[in-house]
């Protein structure tokens, strides 16, 4: 048997450097989404308190509950905040490098807007569209590649959900014209 | 033996040509899930579990039951032949396997693996089947103050034992609490945490943060990594099946341990992970000959994977007795039981005995299905990461949206998931753990509720929680694991104050 049909080999040519330059260190995000969840944790513990978090004659009132659980959130994320302040480690190590960030948007930024495109024209176009939008302009896989797996995809999702376990998507006009 | 008889009639339930083929399908899918970079067991099972909304709920947990073992089977390929653990507990599986398959003996581990992870979901599911409905029958007489007593237990043990920084886990918990809290109050019926916003009244479902939390930050962590692999590729022959085997019992020892470790922290919640490497240090501990770890000992195949599937298979013994998830896994199968209209907890082994034994019986099936179907067809599942990631990632992104919406219809969730997704990828980053969130989000009102109805039994009198000896040792037990970490650290000083008196 030739070695090459022994091992499997998969290419990444655009992976993210080892060395590209850090946009944000951990310590950075740590004091942020602590501050966050401060903040969420204030938010929750006013309306809670609003609702009423003392005790009715039966028994706790509904804000009782999750008034004493926004303040357990609230200690831990300032304790979390004091942490990230007095640690100097957190400061060297990087928490997303450039490249690495290019790499995250190229998923996100279509995912949301697949996300959008799904309140207009219905999931089974979005999903074609995300799928072979992705697969040629970051994968660079051949146009007719492309458009033949995210067509069969959307179909074969369309036939699983819609019609064999009557899970209904959000549909629109292009599936209106085939009458579902 | 009462068991024994159920069981046979779980079997029974099973043995129709529908579920049969549901359970390939799951097997399949699972081992598909498994293989694929970016997911593993808790986003395959959450982000499949729309397939089964309108099924009966022993169809759908047999199937998404298979799509789990199929995930933990698929696991141990890519740790063997391409040194890729596809979770946490394979991590320990890489250390001997890759080198074993580096040593052109890739057919002998994944044989030792899938054996061992037979043998390891074996001894789990036996424990399921004869000591699960003498818990359950037992936890049929606790009333509000005991769960919550055991809620409680449950929350502390992440926080005291988990292996994160305290705060972080304690934010994570207290996090998912929260936010099992929006929407309606169930014992009130009071709106609360909406701000007035009616997409809000719902509550925030599990199920769509869970998808969002493991499926899309998931893919959003595996775009940050260097994607291309190099790996061997392996197909299993009769002769090396027999012939590893022929020297597993030779093992016994590390086999019986490993399991006993797996089935222990697979019931303690949080200690799935644990299971693997614990298993893999004590067989290495207790060998002659330790230095021969580390280079392809096929003992260093058995004793991890062992350990983690019994770990994977025990956690849903609490699941179905008490209601409470021993791992993120065990909680979204436990959602995945309230979309199909069932009450988690005791009263399942008496209202629904088809559901409860039809599952246990598919584990058995399952997993002796899915070990044949491995050893046939590795060399089909490892051409699988031939496929390039950007075809996959699109993939993995709808169907996650698939998930999210079908829950409850709702576009608003779909939102929902994205949020999550960016919540998951940054609290992986910074090292909040992100289990403790998913118990907390399932648990959480649940546990409101029983905490509440004691109170209102007890008329808002606290000592209720150490009102009898059950209830009181619970509590007892459960505050002692919270503070275990300050206990722990002054015993330690009292120690080693006494050695320094003493010396």
């Amino acid at each position: 048997m030739a070695e090459s049909e022994k091992e499997i080999v998969v290419e990444d040519p655009n992976a993210p450097a080892e060395d590209s330059p850090g946009v944000a260190n951990t310590r950075t995000v740590d004091i942020v989404v602590s501050l966050l969840l401060i903040a969420f944790a204030g938010l929750m513990a006013f309306d809670n308190w609003r609702t009423g978090m003392g005790w009715a004659p039966d028994g706790p009132k509904a804000g009782y509950f999750p008034f004493y659980l926004s303040m357990v959130l609230g200690g831990a994320s300032l304790y979390g905040l004091v942490v990230a302040f007095l640690e100097r480690a957190g400061a060297q190590r990087i928490f997303v490098n450039r490249d690495q960030l290019r790499r995250v948007m190229q998923v996100f930024v279509p995912t949301c807007l697949f996300c959008l495109v799904t309140q207009w024209l219905g999931l089974y176009v979005a999903s074609f569209l995300l799928v072979a939008g992705f697969m040629r302009v970051i994968g660079r896989i051949a146009w007719w590649k492309s458009l033949l797996t995210s067509f069969i995809f959307a179909l074969a999702m369309f036939v699983t959900f819609d019609v064999a376990f009557d899970v209904l998507m959000p549909k629109g006009p292009i599936e209106a014209l085939f009458g579902h | 033996m009462e068991a024994l008889g159920l069981l046979l009639h779980g079997f029974e339930v099973l043995f129709t040509f529908k579920t049969l083929a549901l359970m390939m399908v799951g097997l399949v899918l699972g081992i598909f899930v498994g293989v694929l970079p970016g997911l593993g067991g808790p986003n395959g099972v959450a982000i499949l579990l729309p397939l089964t909304f309108t099924m009966d709920p022993t169809s759908a947990i047999v199937m998404l039951s298979c799509i789990y073992w199929g995930a933990l089977f698929g696991g141990a390929i890519t740790s063997i032949l391409f040194n890729i653990p596809g979770e946490a507990w394979s991590v320990a599986t890489t250390f001997d396997g890759y080198p074993m398959a580096q040593q052109g003996k890739a057919a002998e581990a994944l044989t030792a693996a899938f054996t061992s992870s037979f043998i390891g979901s074996l001894v789990a599911v036996l424990l399921i089947t004869f000591l699960a409905p003498s818990i359950a029958s037992f936890a049929l007489r606790f009333g509000p103050p005991e769960f919550f007593a055991v809620y409680l237990l449950t929350f502390c043990s992440f926080v005291g034992l988990g292996r994160e920084e305290k705060h972080k886990t304690l934010i994570s918990m207290s996090l998912g609490l929260l936010l099992a809290g929006i929407g309606m109050d169930t014992v009130s019926a009071q709106l609360r945490m909406t701000f007035g916003w009616s997409e809000l009244y719902r509550g925030i479902n599990f199920l769509v943060a869970v998808i969002g939390l493991f499926g899309i930050s998931e893919i959003l962590l595996t775009m940050e990594e260097r994607l291309a692999l190099r790996g061997h590729a392996a197909s299993i022959s009769l002769r090396v099946v027999l012939k590893v085997w022929k020297d597993m019992p030779r093992y016994w020892v590390t086999l019986l341990r490993s399991s006993a470790i797996g089935c222990w922290l697979g019931i303690t919640p949080g200690g799935a992970i644990a299971a693997s490497f614990m298993g893999y240090n004590l067989a290495k501990r207790f060998s002659d000959d330790k230095e021969s770890f580390g280079k392809g000992r096929i003992e260093g195949v058995f004793a991890p994977e062992t350990a983690a599937h019994a770990s994977g298979t025990s956690a849903l013994l609490p699941m179905l007795a008490l209601g409470i998830p021993g791992s993120g896994t065990a909680a979204i199968l436990l959602g995945g039981l309230m979309v199909w209209g069932l009450n988690p907890g005791p009263l399942l082994f008496v209202e629904h005995k088809d559901f409860v034994w039809g599952l246990i019986a598919s584990m058995y099936l399952g997993n002796i299905v899915g070990l044949v179907m491995v050893l046939s067809t590795v060399p089909l599942f490892a051409a699988v990461l031939r496929v390039p990631f950007s075809a996959i990632a699109p993939m993995i992104v709808v169907s996650c949206a698939v998930g999210a919406y079908a829950i409850q219809n709702a576009m608003f969730d779909i939102w929902l998931m994205l949020v999550f997704g960016v919540v998951g990828y940054v609290f992986k980053k910074i090292g909040i753990p992100l289990a403790p969130f998913t118990l907390a989000l399932v648990l959480g009102n649940r546990a409101e509720d029983s905490f509440r109805l004691s109170m209102i039994g007890a008329g808002g009198d606290m000592r209720v929680f150490w009102s009898n000896s059950l209830v009181g040792s619970i509590t007892t037990l459960a505050l002692l694991l919270l503070f275990w970490p300050l206990i722990g650290g002054a015993f330690g000083r009292m120690r080693s104050a006494l050695v320094k008196k003493t010396a």
